[in-house]
């Protein structure tokens, strides 16, 4: 088998063993990774699009993390103004913090997690996902088992992410059904008053962003 | 489209028998909810799926739903928010 760099669904920028058999170590199974490889050739084949409009895509969509959503979350725990804005209508206010884009990713919401109501969102008829501010999905998140469980069992599911909550906290699972997607700003943890924007970026997780888990403040270091 | 609904009216999900591509899951169908959320309008995802391009737009909504409603046995404290085409959504008074 051919090492093909081109090839979209290879992770770029690391280190490798290039006789490793690649779609096997990339988890793709031969015959998909053959049908990309036919679509993609013949959609450039076809002018619907440049290798170059590929490769620019691509590393859009490479750029997208979730430290974008975390540099969000921690600007809104320590700006009540921003974190109306956020609330109200998330692209504008997102787009004018980190300078970014955003006119050509869907529509998103950010719901906001209390004390009385934790979010957590999911996509049960696909694996819809709020990637202009988290990047491409954790393979878990788009797993049937995720998506049937989370509306069906959502506190054993959450339990399974140690995220166990009183009963008196409402659970809100967010099926992101439509055209909507949803990112959750997680509750800020307890004792982290003292701490600067740049430290609370340092805490805010892709899980909590999703809902499945909640912040804990860590012992510090000795 | 305007929307139809406001936050807090209580709605029913049509039961219909939809078998080509939509957007509003079977395990919905035929439940009640309440308007948590009006959105804007959206092309209708059943045209464009058909390369049509989905005029009307139909308003969106999130209706929150009590998990009761949904699966008929009870969850602590739980509820489950979708988001839902109003071409699917009926008043229940």
């Amino acid at each position: 088998m051919t090492h093909d760099h081109s090839h979209p669904q290879h992770d770029h920028g690391h280190d490798h063993d290039p006789h490793a058999p690649v779609n096997e170590a990339h988890g793709v199974r031969p015959e998909s990774a053959l049908l990309e490889r036919a679509l993609r050739e013949l959609l450039i084949e076809k002018n619907v699009f440049t290798a170059a409009d590929l490769q620019r895509q691509i590393e859009l969509t490479e750029s997208r993390n979730p430290e974008l959503g975390a540099q969000v979350v921690a600007h809104a725990w320590t700006d009540p103004q921003y974190k109306a804005r956020l609330l109200t209508d998330a692209k504008p206010a997102i787009e004018s913090f980190l300078g970014i884009d955003l006119n050509l990713t869907p529509a998103l919401t950010v719901v906001e997690n209390t004390r009385e109501r934790h979010h957590v969102i999911c996509c049960t008829l696909c694996s819809c996902y709020p990637r202009a501010v988290l990047g491409i999905p954790p393979a878990w998140y788009k797993s049937a088992e995720y998506r049937a469980r989370v509306v069906a069992e959502p506190r054993a599911v959450l339990a399974e992410f140690g995220t166990e909550l009183p009963d008196d906290v409402e659970i809100r699972v967010v099926d992101s059904t439509a055209d909507m997607r949803y990112m959750v700003l997680p509750l800020r943890p307890r004792h982290t008053e003292h701490m600067s924007e740049a430290e609370l970026v340092t805490l805010i997780t892709r899980d909590a962003m999703i809902g499945v888990t909640v912040l804990v403040l860590s012992e510090p270091r000795r | 489209m305007k929307p139809f609904f406001s936050p807090g009216d209580k709605v029913k999900v049509r039961a219909a028998d939809v078998t080509t591509h939509c957007r509003t899951p079977h395990y919905l169908r035929g439940k009640r909810g309440v308007v948590a959320r009006v959105f804007g309008a959206f092309p209708n995802p059943e045209a464009l799926a058909y390369h049509r391009i989905g005029v009307p737009y139909q308003p969106l909504y999130q209706i929150a739903f009590d998990f009761n409603e949904v699966w008929g046995r009870r969850e602590r404290n739980t509820v489950i928010t979708a988001d839902i085409l109003q071409h699917w959504l009926e008043r229940d008074n």
